[in-house]
């Protein structure tokens, strides 16, 4: 159960964002010991991360405030996982990519988020072709894909990918992000994509969303802006 | 008024004839001459040729000598990949571990093939043109450059917990920045553009950018030997207008995230502004809807000059139509010209 009384939201807030692993670790702890529950403090970390992913989109925090906070909160999560006895969800099956461009610091400020968000996902890497991403999410047969791309040619070649994963019959879910689907909020639409990831830090509630309305069986079609709900 | 006399008015925070306009044109001068990217920059004439061109059918107010940002990571030895339909982008980064940082010498820009056909690009045109319009050479910033050198999650480690390496890698890349900048300089560019996007909020936290990036931008600008503008790539400006001031910059480019009443507030009289139109959006702007934007940005901007009407990255996206740039032309001709009506 997610116990969201007292959560010290703020305090781990400003633990994050002045890079204190040592405080951060210690609002972990007192949770623990306090015997509430993993989604407690699971709730904590995207509650936070969230705050500070909205807060680089208002322009008040910085990107390396975001990427600090993730990796912090990914290596707690890691380490708190097995203290509950539980594993990583590996269901849907996810993976990250970077289309084309050899950036990929987007994507691992997306992979912290969901890592922290308990998920265990696949990173195929980055410079990756339309055809080696259609190829490793067939392989790995993907439920949600994620592409990242910082250039805008890159991001118009998801229109690719998603065209040859339907060709090659995959259902996979597309979730897009980076800069050109940031500067033109329209462009996840004019691609074909299922969503766009925004700032990152919200790519959770757009999982779980799709989890809830049963997406994980049959996940392509609806389409759906995170802005939007 | 010419272009030269039009862009120095405004740089004095006085009204010229009207509004200057930067288009600013890398690979977008292959599409003007219907040959491929790669080609386009291999040899400098296509890229005089492209710019004279292109500066007579849009009105350009400038000439840029800017190639693509990943041509200093050629000089050092590192890989650019093209594309057929953008700019070159840099491929992995050249250096694979932080260690390797001491080993590293800066580029000799008389050695490097490609930095010599930007300066032959340059004082091509500076022969065509002289005086009548100014031609902008770029430079990346020593603290901006190490996202292509070294890839972005090594270098905030190499910022925030390696500070010996970082300091090393910034005083590598300020010699190479200075002379980079002064020989476009000697070869005949009027100003330099300072690409520094990590300057803005969006990237590093103002503290941290007073503690590094904006030390090393006085540091640096201070032995370019001519005008320099600061480019912040489409990052946010306003937070930190007075400190840009501070380097000795005397242009500012800003984002399309930015407020344009406020930033024109407090750059008046200080800095002139050099924006924002978005480059991205604009791909899938109709003429209409150009028309608007310009207006808009004219009437918020304009006023008692200190503007130059641009996008707000410093290089227009091949996938932005003839028809749209033109139109940007057009209505400053029509709605550009000085005394400006203020917003209703
Ligand atoms: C800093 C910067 C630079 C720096 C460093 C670039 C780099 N990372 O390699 C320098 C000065 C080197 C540079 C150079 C160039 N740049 Co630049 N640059 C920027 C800037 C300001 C920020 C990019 C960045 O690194 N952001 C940090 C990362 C982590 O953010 P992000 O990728 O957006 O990720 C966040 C979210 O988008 C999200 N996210 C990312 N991926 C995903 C995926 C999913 C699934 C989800 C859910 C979320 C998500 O999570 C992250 C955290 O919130 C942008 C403009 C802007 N306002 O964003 C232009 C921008 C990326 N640059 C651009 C260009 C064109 C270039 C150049 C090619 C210019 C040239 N002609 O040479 C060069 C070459 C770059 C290269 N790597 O080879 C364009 C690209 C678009 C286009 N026009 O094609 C941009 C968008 C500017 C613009 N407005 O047009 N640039």
């Amino acid at each position: 159960m997610v116990e969201k009384r007292n959560l010290p939201i703020d305090d781990f807030l400003t633990a994050l964002l002045h890079i204190d692993r040592i405080k951060a670790a210690e609002i972990f702890e007192h949770i623990y010991k306090d015997d509430r529950s993993f989604e407690t403090l699971e709730h904590l970390t995207m509650e936070t991360l969230e705050r500070i992913g909205d807060g680089w989109e208002d322009g008040q925090l910085s990107l390396s405030q975001v990427y600090m906070s993730g990796i912090i909160c990914e290596e707690l999560i890691e380490q708190y996982i097995p203290k509950y006895k539980i594993a990583f969800k590996n269901k849907p099956q996810i993976a990250i990519a970077v289309l084309l461009d050899n950036h990929a610091l987007g994507k691992r400020i997306v992979y912290s988020v969901l890592r922290a968000g308990g998920y265990d996902l696949i990173d195929f890497g980055q410079g990756l072709s339309v055809e080696e991403v259609v190829e490793k999410t067939m392989k790995e047969k993907i439920d949600i894909l994620l592409i990242s791309t910082l250039m805008l040619p890159s991001a118009l070649k998801v229109k690719k990918v998603v065209e040859s994963l339907r060709k090659e019959g995959s259902s996979a879910s597309v979730v897009v992000g980076g800069a050109p689907f940031r500067l033109d909020s329209n462009l996840w639409q004019k691609v074909n994509a299922d969503a766009d990831g925004k700032n990152g830090t919200h790519v959770k509630e757009i999982i779980e969303k799709w989890e809830k309305e049963g997406k994980n069986h049959e996940f392509h079609g609806a389409s759906h802006n995170i802005n939007e709900s | 008024m010419n272009s030269m006399e039009r862009v120095i008015t405004s740089m004095s925070h006085k009204e010229p004839d009207r509004v200057p306009v930067f288009h600013l044109f890398s690979h977008y001068g292959a599409k003007e001459l219907g040959i491929s990217i790669k080609e386009y920059f291999s040899d400098p004439g296509y890229v005089v040729e492209a710019q004279l061109r292109m500066r007579k059918k849009y009105s350009n107010d400038c000439l840029y000598t800017f190639f693509y940002a990943p041509i200093e990571i050629e000089a050092y030895g590192g890989e650019v990949v093209f594309v057929e339909d953008g700019p070159p982008n840099s491929g992995e980064p050249f250096i694979k571990n932080i260690d390797q940082i001491v080993k590293i010498n800066p580029p000799v820009i008389k050695d490097s093939k490609p930095l010599q056909r930007v300066l032959e690009a340059t004082s091509t045109l500076k022969k065509s043109v002289g005086d009548e319009i100014p031609i902008i050479g770029v430079v990346m910033s020593p603290f901006s450059l190490p996202v292509m050198q070294i890839g972005f999650e090594k270098y905030l480690e190499l910022m925030y917990f390696r500070k010996d390496e970082f300091n090393q890698l910034m005083s590598i890349n300020e010699a190479f920045c200075v002379s980079w900048a002064n020989a476009q300089l000697e070869a005949g560019a009027t100003a330099i553009c300072y690409f520094d996007p990590l300057a803005s909020p969006t990237m590093i936290e103002r503290p941290t950018y007073l503690e590094t990036g904006h030390k090393i931008a006085q540091k640096t600008l201070n032995q370019i030997k001519g005008p320099t503008a600061t480019h912040l790539a489409s990052g946010i400006g306003l937070p930190i207008v007075d400190d840009i001031v501070a380097t000795g910059s005397a242009v500012l480019g800003f984002s399309g995230k930015d407020d344009v009443k406020a930033i024109k507030e407090r750059a008046a009289g200080k800095i002139c502004l050099l924006g924002n139109l978005n480059g991205i959006e604009m791909a899938s702007w109709d003429k209409e809807k150009t028309r608007i934007e310009v207006k808009d940005l004219i009437k918020k901007a304009g006023k008692g000059g200190g503007f130059i009407l641009s996008d707000n990255h410093g290089d227009i996206p091949w996938q932005v139509s003839e028809d749209v740039l033109l139109e940007i032309a057009e209505t400053v001709k029509e709605s550009g010209h000085y005394p400006i009506k203020a917003e209703e």
